[in-house]
């Protein structure tokens, strides 16, 4: 088959798939919000309204309209960025959502560096001295990190590196005296700190993020150091690997240049998928935390039945997994050209 | 050393029939299995978890669970109470111990709606293949590329805190795995000649997928299943944590970490100790799970 045809049909159903994924998403968000039992009208017109009163508020919100109906103008509106209004802030959700994002990016991408910096050698280390110590600890620290409650392990992380041996600073992201003396650029507070000089509150704020990214990141360890050692023993039995030693190179060039190289497509998937994941996993460490990010956004909107502000944090991260989703399947065939040939079924 | 008797009757190579084949077949499985110290800790812990749910009222006083007695707030593990005190005087002990009850309750109930819905639309969408598979692993898909955890806690929101709804939650967004393992699992069977067979003596489709194909899919989901339940009450707890989950007075673990934390500085074991029995019990399921799937599907080991 022609490569461009090929090319272009594999785009065609990349841009199918990723719509049939919003589509989706924003239809179960719909469902979940029509299934809340409060009903709006009467949240709107009081519960003694005449029955013309509700009936003039029920149309006037479009609630009389067919379901289909309902369904596309709520779709219209996610397009347009209006996810309504928030209860609780009083401002439109986007705006809340974009302006807490950053603290929860930061805290995931912390994470996810704890994460790769700790599981990739970890797991090159398993595969390469294989049902040896390391590799007998690694799938020890992966069991565990699988089974553990990660709100649990914040709190414990807590107690023992705050409150006891007080190696790190406590909740939030900076110490009280600190807020607000730099200017918000980013939103990421290492950076922002950094672009405006302020050392000090740099480095505060990396002591409030340290504990927090350890807890997340070892979750995420656990996952990129198993399947870190699983590509890199696919790779040990490669034909290359054998010749690459008879040409006289040593066991650790070939291991650590020729695998790794090998391993960086697959391990691309690994991190879009942990870093979702991290998202995720962030709701639980920022209400232990008491970090400003998304997390707590929605915990809070979730307990003030503020439904326009968890459902639009829904979306959102519900928009950056299929965006990571995307973004490996793009990156796929530039990294590994063959993916790209129709080699592939 | 030749085995004798009844271990030779398991272990010969020539069967004298089908019973006595797989009898012999389980036998090797289970003394595979009974080697891996490790796939044992878990099974342990499971067999405890389900006695510990089942025997609780033997083992403490069902009263002392919603029991409160305020001069005993806050007590350290003593002899009268092994754990502590909570903040409003109850036995911490005893709330631990009812509280596997619940965390038990939700995993099985999870797994009883997960496999109906997994199974229902994964071996249609193996054995008709066509538009039908299309439609079916599409919709898959979509619920598979989901936050998991995020889209159970809208639901739960929309639906109102509570364990039913958590359960509800928890269910609608675990099923996806086992209807695509369904659907493999259903595709490499379906032109297997004993399906042919059955296809040829005029059995309708939904006979051969009730009688050929759900008993060959059943061992590799439950496997996932068992692999699964730790995400399971993982989830479940992180839904109780946030007050999501079950309501106060339940002795619910991740609750009972929450109510917990206030404290956590000057008392630590009221946090401490459940969150121990989530990590425990989550443990206990994985280390049995990886057991299983190293006997019975090595390739993925």
């Amino acid at each position: 088959m022609d490569a461009a045809v090929a090319g272009l049909r594999r785009l065609l159903r990349l841009i199918l798939s990723v719509a049939a994924t919003f589509l989706g998403l924003t239809l179960v968000t719909f469902v979940i919000g029509r299934l809340i039992p409060i009903d709006p009208v009467l949240a709107v017109v009081g519960e003694h309204a005449a029955p013309s009163v509700y009936r003039a508020a029920r149309a006037r919100m479009g609630l009389d309209l067919p379901l289909s109906v309902q369904y596309l103008r709520y779709l219209r509106q996610i397009l347009h960025g209006d996810f309504g209004t928030s209860v609780i802030t009083g401002q439109p959700v986007l705006t809340d959502l974009l302006h807490v994002f950053p603290a929860t990016v930061e805290l995931s991408l912390a994470a996810l560096l704890i994460g790769l910096g700790l599981g990739i050698p970890l797991g090159v280390l398993a595969a390469t001295r294989r049902g040896g110590a390391i590799d007998q600890a690694v799938r020890l620290l992966s069991l565990f990190g699988y089974s553990m409650p990660v709100f649990w392990l914040g709190l414990i992380g807590l107690l023992v590196f705050y409150a006891r041996l007080g190696w790190v600073a406590g909740p939030g992201r900076l110490d009280v005296g600190f807020e607000d003396m730099v200017p918000e650029r980013s939103g990421l507070l290492l950076l922002d700190s950094a672009l405006a000089g302020q050392w000090d509150v740099m480095a505060n704020a990396a002591a409030h993020l340290l504990l927090p990214a350890a807890i997340l990141g070892l979750l995420s360890l656990a996952f990129i150091a198993r399947m870190t050692r699983s590509f890199m023993l696919g790779q040990l039995s490669q034909e290359y690997v054998l010749a690459a030693r008879a040409k006289g190179l040593s066991r650790r060039r070939v291991v650590w240049v020729h695998g790794l190289r090998n391993i960086a497509v697959p391990l691309i998937t690994v991190i879009a998928l942990t870093f979702g994941s991290l998202l995720e996993g962030a709701v639980l460490t920022e209400t232990v935390f008491a970090w400003p990010g998304l997390g707590l956004y929605m915990k809070n909107s979730l307990f003030n039945a503020d439904m326009n502000a968890v459902i639009g944090g829904t979306i959102l991260i519900g928009v950056v997994y299929i965006g990571l989703n995307l973004l490996t399947d793009l990156l796929y065939p530039l990294l590994d050209p063959r993916a790209d040939t129709g080699a592939r079924r | 050393m030749k085995p004798v008797g009844w271990q030779a009757w398991l272990l010969t190579e020539t069967p004298g029939g089908r019973a006595q084949a797989r009898a012999g077949r389980w036998y090797r499985n289970l003394r595979r299995f009974a080697r891996n110290p490790l796939a044992m800790s878990g099974l342990f812990v499971v067999l405890a978890l389900i006695a510990v749910a089942l025997a609780a009222p033997l083992l403490a006083p069902a009263r002392a669970v919603v029991l409160q007695a305020l001069p005993d707030r806050l007590l350290p593990p003593s002899l009268a109470h092994p754990f502590g005190t909570d903040e409003l005087g109850r036995d911490l002990y005893a709330r631990v111990v009812f509280g596997a009850r619940i965390t038990l309750s939700i995993v099985a109930m999870v797994a009883l709606i997960v496999l109906p819905i997994g199974l229902g639309i994964g071996l249609p969408a193996g054995y008709f293949g066509g538009w039908i598979d299309l439609v079916l692993m599409r919709l898959t898909d979509i619920f598979l590329a989901f936050p998991r955890l995020i889209l159970a806690l809208a639901f739960a929101a929309a639906l109102g805190p509570g364990i039913r709804n958590a359960v509800i939650a928890i269910a609608l967004t675990a099923w996806p795995p086992y209807a695509r393992l369904a659907r493999a699992e259903t595709l490499s069977l379906r032109a297997r000649e004993f399906v042919l067979a059955a296809e040829l003596q005029g059995a309708s489709a939904w006979r051969i997928l009730r009688t050929q194909i759900l008993p060959l899919c059943l061992p590799s989901v439950i496997i996932r299943l068992t692999l699964d339940m730790a995400g399971i009450i993982l989830t479940a707890a992180g839904l109780g944590f946030l007050g999501l989950g079950a309501q106060p007075p339940s002795p619910e673990w991740g609750a009972m970490v929450a109510s917990g934390r206030d404290v956590l500085l000057d008392q630590w074991w009221v946090a401490t100790i459940p969150g121990l029995a989530i990590f425990v019990v989550s443990l206990g399921f994985n280390l049995l799970g990886d057991g299983l799937r190293e006997i019975f599907d090595p390739r993925a080991a």
